[in-house]
């Protein structure tokens, strides 16, 4: 009953957004700033939810959930530091300044918009790439996440590679169809949606157990320093390296940076800035204490073997057709958060790298179909990698490396941001000190979350580890690649000068809203 | 244009928003006020806060570090 439900609810879900998709459709112009951008044109609230909507569908239903039930909710206080304060300073730094310029001079990635400052294709491939590189797997989890719910949910009669490519093939069409404007719109009606669904769970649940006071006395009655602020998993330095790498990497992750484009008006940042701590107040506070509360009134998850605290709270304390409700939102929330990442993919592949690359310069109306085409290529590629990695994988592999890969795509985003601010604010950034401080802290990331430490016998040394680790004093080496990037971006360009073609003017003459 | 002093106030305030969004001075509490742990309803506060310093930074000083060319004036 309940699986043929949470079915007809995914399968509800996504015509309403084919249904949004082919009326986005009639309303594009074909042109490439169209299809990528909607012709700059998005509102405050369209912004902000399309922004919100595609980065923490998942994780907001799931994986943080999860973490409050086994740790504690202080993972709140991440999110909050993280999106409603860095990221909406981020917001203004990066945010604003960025669709200024890209306004003035029409450019619809951050890759061409440094390349011009600097007058280097090469530096615009190499943002294209670093930025491809980190997505490509991040577009694959999806996949493999929702082959697997899909398989999971219809106890197995769908396979994963049938779960997989189904979804693959609704996002080709979708996303080939609606482009920029169509997959804001979703975006926009699952904020609205997921909103909704969380405080009415967090009413239902409380109603039923007796209240958050008698959800609270049994999670002290289990163990009373769970709700005691700090302790065990969260140490003040993993809290910090958390909110800091993912907001800077948030900035740079191609789907939210690419929006920092396409707002209406001056206006629209203005709102939506405040916005922001507020969003993030009225979304996390009650998803996370529902995992909190889940360990109070006796809910056993085996979170490591792939159970979701969430699901078995809500059937434990709801009707099946609301639990089902959420999941299937949540389910399909995850399908339409890849429609961004691969929309944004396809625009850095095709700009970036594809057309400098044959030197083509090609009509808006050509480039408009070159777009589609990419995303096809990207969701093909993803697809063929998922299925070959992922076939052997259960749910519970699959939950387990969503977080951790999650994590790794962020910190391999955040890495861009201190070379781009310093772009963004320093006259004095040379087009050598952007390959320095971008490639240098590539290696230091890479090396330290991907290439294990080994080691080395030195004759009467004893042994020398060799490789960066994962963590130094108990903080992330995303902050130290951080560190080390703006580090090399400063002291090569003050060693180097300017290359024939930079143009430092770029960014800092003759900016303002007018 | 607007002032190196009031430029520096917002990053302080900015500054400010950041460092305490992490009640430290609570670190170790686990008093329970009205069903939620007390650092909660900090984070409640503090998120309402932030929201009115942005709005009265849109309000105010939108523009500074970026359309006066990234120089104070």
């Amino acid at each position: 009953m309940s699986t043929a439900l949470e079915l007809g609810i995914i399968v509800g879900y996504l015509l309403v957004a084919l249904a949004i998709g082919l009326a986005a459709y009639r309303l594009t112009e074909r042109t490439a700033e169209d299809y990528f951008l909607a012709s700059r044109t998005f509102g405050t609230v369209v912004l902000l939810f399309t922004v919100f909507a595609t980065l923490l569908s998942a994780f907001t239903f799931f994986g943080g959930p999860n973490i409050a039930y086994l740790h504690g909710p202080e993972w709140i206080l991440v999110m909050g530091l993280m999106d409603g304060i860095i990221f909406a300073i981020l917001w203004y730094v990066v945010g604003y300044k960025q669709w200024l310029i890209g306004k003035r001079e029409g450019y619809v990635t951050l890759g061409e918009m440094l390349g011009d400052r600097f007058g280097s294709t090469g530096i615009r491939t190499l943002i294209a790439a670093v930025s491809l590189l980190w997505l490509f797997p991040y577009v694959m989890l999806q996949q493999i996440g929702a082959g697997t719910a899909l398989t999971a949910l219809t106890g197995g009669v769908v396979p994963f590679w049938g779960g997989a490519t189904l979804v693959t093939v609704f996002m080709i069409v979708y996303v080939v169809l609606a482009g920029m404007r169509g997959i804001a719109w979703t975006d926009t009606l699952q904020g609205a949606f997921m909103l909704v669904m969380v405080w009415a769970a967090v009413a239902w649940v409380l109603v039923e157990a007796g209240g958050a006071g008698t959800a609270a006395a049994g999670i002290a009655e289990i163990d009373p320093e769970f709700l005691a602020l700090g302790g065990g998993f969260y140490t003040p330095q993993r809290m910090l390296t958390f909110a800091i790498s993912i907001a800077f990497g948030v900035a740079m992750f191609p789907q939210v940076n690419q929006r920092f484009f396409a707002a209406d008006s001056e206006t629209v940042l203005k709102r939506s800035l405040a916005l922001w701590p507020v969003l993030v107040l009225l979304l996390f506070v009650p998803a996370f204490m529902l995992g909190a509360w889940a360990k109070g009134l006796g809910i056993q998850a085996d979170v490591g073997a792939g159970q979701n605290v969430l699901p078995l709270l809500l059937a434990e304390f709801t009707p099946s057709w609301f639990a089902a409700l959420v999941i299937a939102g949540a389910i399909a929330a995850m399908m339409s958060s890849s429609d961004s990442m691969l929309l944004s993919g396809s625009s850095y592949f095709t700009r970036d790298l594809y057309r400098p690359l044959v030197g083509e310069r090609s009509s808006s109306r050509r480039e408009d179909w070159l777009g589609r085409i990419g995303v096809v290529a990207f969701a093909v590629a993803a697809l063929i990698a998922s299925l070959l990695i992922g076939s052997g994988a259960s749910v519970g592999v699959v939950g387990a490396i969503l977080v951790d890969v999650g994590d790794t795509a962020f910190g391999g985003f955040a890495q861009l941001a201190l070379p781009v601010i310093a772009a963004l604010y320093w006259r004095g950034t040379t087009r050598n000190g952007m390959y320095a401080g971008i490639l240098g802290s590539q290696v230091v990331y890479v090396l330290g979350v991907l290439v294990p430490v080994f080691t080395v016998p030195v004759p009467t040394f004893g042994t020398i580890p060799v490789g960066v680790a994962g963590t130094y004093f108990g903080w992330g080496v995303s902050l130290y690649a951080m560190a080390v990037g703006v580090g090399l971006t400063v002291v090569v360009s003050l060693l180097t000068t300017p290359s024939v073609g930079e143009d430092a003017s770029l960014y800092f003459e003759g900016l303002s809203a007018d | 244009m607007t002032s190196t002093v009031a430029t520096y106030a917002w990053i302080g305030a900015m500054a400010v928003l950041v460092v305490l969004a992490i009640p430290w001075f609570l670190w170790g509490n686990s008093q329970v006020v009205a069903g939620l742990p007390i650092w909660v309803w900090w984070h409640v506060g503090w998120m309402i806060l932030a929201a009115v310093v942005f709005r009265a930074f849109a309000k105010r000083a939108w523009g500074i570090g970026i359309e006066d060319g990234g120089e104070h004036a």
